[in-house]
């Protein structure tokens, strides 16, 4: 089964995020940028469907593509996914920062050409939280989707996964080729070694641009502004659990 | 302008997730229509018929739609769109799953979890975890949106429309396995008017539950955990409060053993009332406290219960 992993190169989920004094978004100048945390699970996934680690057979996976639609600096996060485990890179080069609509229509463009039996993705970037690639990924190729996976089982030609949902967990077998979009606790990714640092520095990365791909990206929203959300200011440290009964009483929420 | 909101339902009822969501939708256009989807939904379709504002009700069935999967929901909702300018949903998990996928039918940029309506073609909604805000004006002629439930007041019962069937689509390519739902007899999280969560101090699943839930009973409370107690294993998935998570903003949070992560932060600011215990003074929790307790959990909540009688 050949496994498409698409990645993004996002602030480094330990950077808190500042927005810019001109109210036009968020500054990533000199901030630390890495692969987005819900898309490394995807590829720690894929790269144990190769190795037939956990409950996966051995050669679940025959080959692992990753593709990151960004800047030429997301090429070192391709090369990041290349050194846990996966075969080649795509970079499709663009400066502009896409939404969800045009990310999932240049990975349709690259499902067509590459042909995969799986997509496994983040279900959300930490940057935009939109929650919507994979889902909108799958209405344009007509597959079915299986979102916020905690577990995966592949097998009979179909996806079986369990959903982490509002409520607990729900599991639906979805026919491949399927889209899933995986949540926190699928696994917990590894640190490349560094011999695998080294071999990934050969694998092969395509390198592309928007163009190739004559799909329309141009953008629905236009942004107007970003700003800080309204801070709350600290209260009051209260001597004990007597005291802090009296003032939630004060106040009326108890 | 018409707008459609797809109901959040519950057995035989409507979560209030969806009179959350017509409060959203009726600033966007009087026309407000809800869809109930499910499998033998006509009473959780009535009962959305007394949503104060609504216009009319439209109930739509299948074995697919009884489990709210994704490829049966889009196959019904875009066989609805051409009536509404506007589509709606709760940000729920289900929500989350299936808005996009009608978005992309509809060659629609959709508007995801959306905490202010400034007007019928721009809306607020929060990135980077909650560490910024985008106001955000969408050029589509259509608009697919799903709303932050706690953001908004839940709209009035005392409305009367009336109820119509519609076609409902099936899944086809995926299909339902099983379920494994949490059982409780406390309140929903996201809907609970006290809120108490545990964090990585509480050490263990046995003792997250044996300091959480009697506390729980006692204030009539749902139970929500921080990530690094789900990771750890102490509580379960559907507990995590947070950005990744579920978004609360009951009237009393309170945070025992829990530092107070950005990811954390991010899902319980917006509460009226934050009480954190936590025994370091310098956690991050206590800078969005309105009252804090400098202690060791294992005494102050002995103290707390004793204190409430």
């Amino acid at each position: 089964m050949k496994v498409l992993v698409p990645v993004k190169r996002v602030i480094d989920y330990n950077v808190k995020a500042r927005v810019k004094a001109d109210q036009t978004g968020v500054d990533l100048a000199n901030v630390k940028m890495s692969m987005n945390p819900f898309d490394e699970i995807a590829v720690e996934e894929a790269v144990r469907m190769k190795e037939g680690k956990e409950h996966h057979a051995a050669g679940t996976a025959t080959e692992i593509v990753v593709v990151s639609i960004g800047v030429t600096q997301a090429q070192e996060t391709i090369r990041t996914a290349l050194a846990m485990g996966a075969d080649r890179g795509l970079l499709i080069q663009s400066d502009a920062d896409l939404e969800p609509l045009a990310v999932a229509k240049l990975l349709k463009a690259v499902v067509d050409e590459e042909k995969p039996d799986l997509v496994l993705l983040g279900k959300q970037s930490i940057d935009g939280d939109n929650n919507a690639v994979g889902q909108m990924l799958a209405a344009l190729l007509d597959w079915p989707q299986a979102t916020f996976a905690g577990k995966i089982i592949i097998g009979g030609g179909k996806a079986t996964v369990t959903r982490e949902v509002d409520g607990g967990l729900q599991t639906l077998a979805a026919s491949l080729p399927a889209v899933v979009s995986v949540d926190l606790r699928l696994n917990t990714p590894r640190y490349a070694s560094l011999p695998n640092i080294m071999k990934a520095k050969k694998k092969e990365i395509a390198v592309k641009a928007v163009a190739d791909y004559g799909v329309d990206t141009a953008p629905r929203l236009t942004v107007k502004k970003v700003t800080a959300p309204p801070t709350r200011s600290a209260g009051i440290k209260v001597a004990d659990a007597a005291e802090l009964v009296a003032k939630l009483k004060t106040a009326g929420v108890l | 302008m018409a707008v459609l909101v797809i109901a959040d339902r519950d057995g035989d009822a409507v979560r209030d997730t969806t009179h959350k969501t017509v409060t959203a939708a009726l600033k966007l256009s009087g026309d407000v229509d809800i869809l109930v989807i499910g499998q033998g939904s006509k009473a959780a379709a009535d009962a959305a018929a007394k949503i104060a504002g609504v216009r009319k009700v439209l109930l739509a069935e299948s074995a697919g739609l009884g489990h709210q999967l994704a490829e049966a929901v889009e196959a019904t909702v875009v066989g609805l769109a051409g009536g509404y300018d506007a589509i709606l949903s709760p940000a729920t998990t289900d929500g989350k799953n299936f808005m996009p996928r009608i978005a992309a039918k509809l060659d629609v940029a959709p508007i995801s979890d959306i905490i202010e309506v400034v007007s019928n073609d721009t809306f607020v909604r929060p990135i980077y975890a909650g560490n910024a805000l985008e106001t955000v004006q969408s050029s589509d002629a259509k608009k697919v949106i799903t709303v932050r439930p706690t953001s908004f007041d839940a709209a009035a019962e005392g409305g009367s429309a009336k109820v119509e069937t519609v076609a409902g689509a099936d899944a086809g390519k995926s299909a339902f396995v099983s379920e494994e739902m949490v059982k409780s007899d406390r309140p929903e999280l996201g809907a609970a008017k006290i809120v108490v969560s545990g964090g990585r101090a509480l050490g263990s699943a046995e003792e997250f539950h044996a300091v959480m839930d009697p506390l729980a009973d006692r204030l009539g409370a749902a139970v929500g955990a921080s990530r690094a107690a789900v990771d750890a294993g102490y509580a379960p998935n559907d507990y995590q409060v947070g950005q990744t998570g579920k978004v609360v903003a009951p009237a009393l949070y309170i945070a025992i053993g829990i530092s107070g992560a950005i990811q954390h932060l991010a899902g319980m600011k917006d509460s009226k009332i934050i009480v954190a215990i936590n025994k370091d003074a310098d956690a991050p929790i206590f800078q969005v406290a309105d009252y804090g307790i400098v202690g060791d959990y294992k005494t102050v909540v002995p103290e707390l219960m004793k204190a409430l009688g």
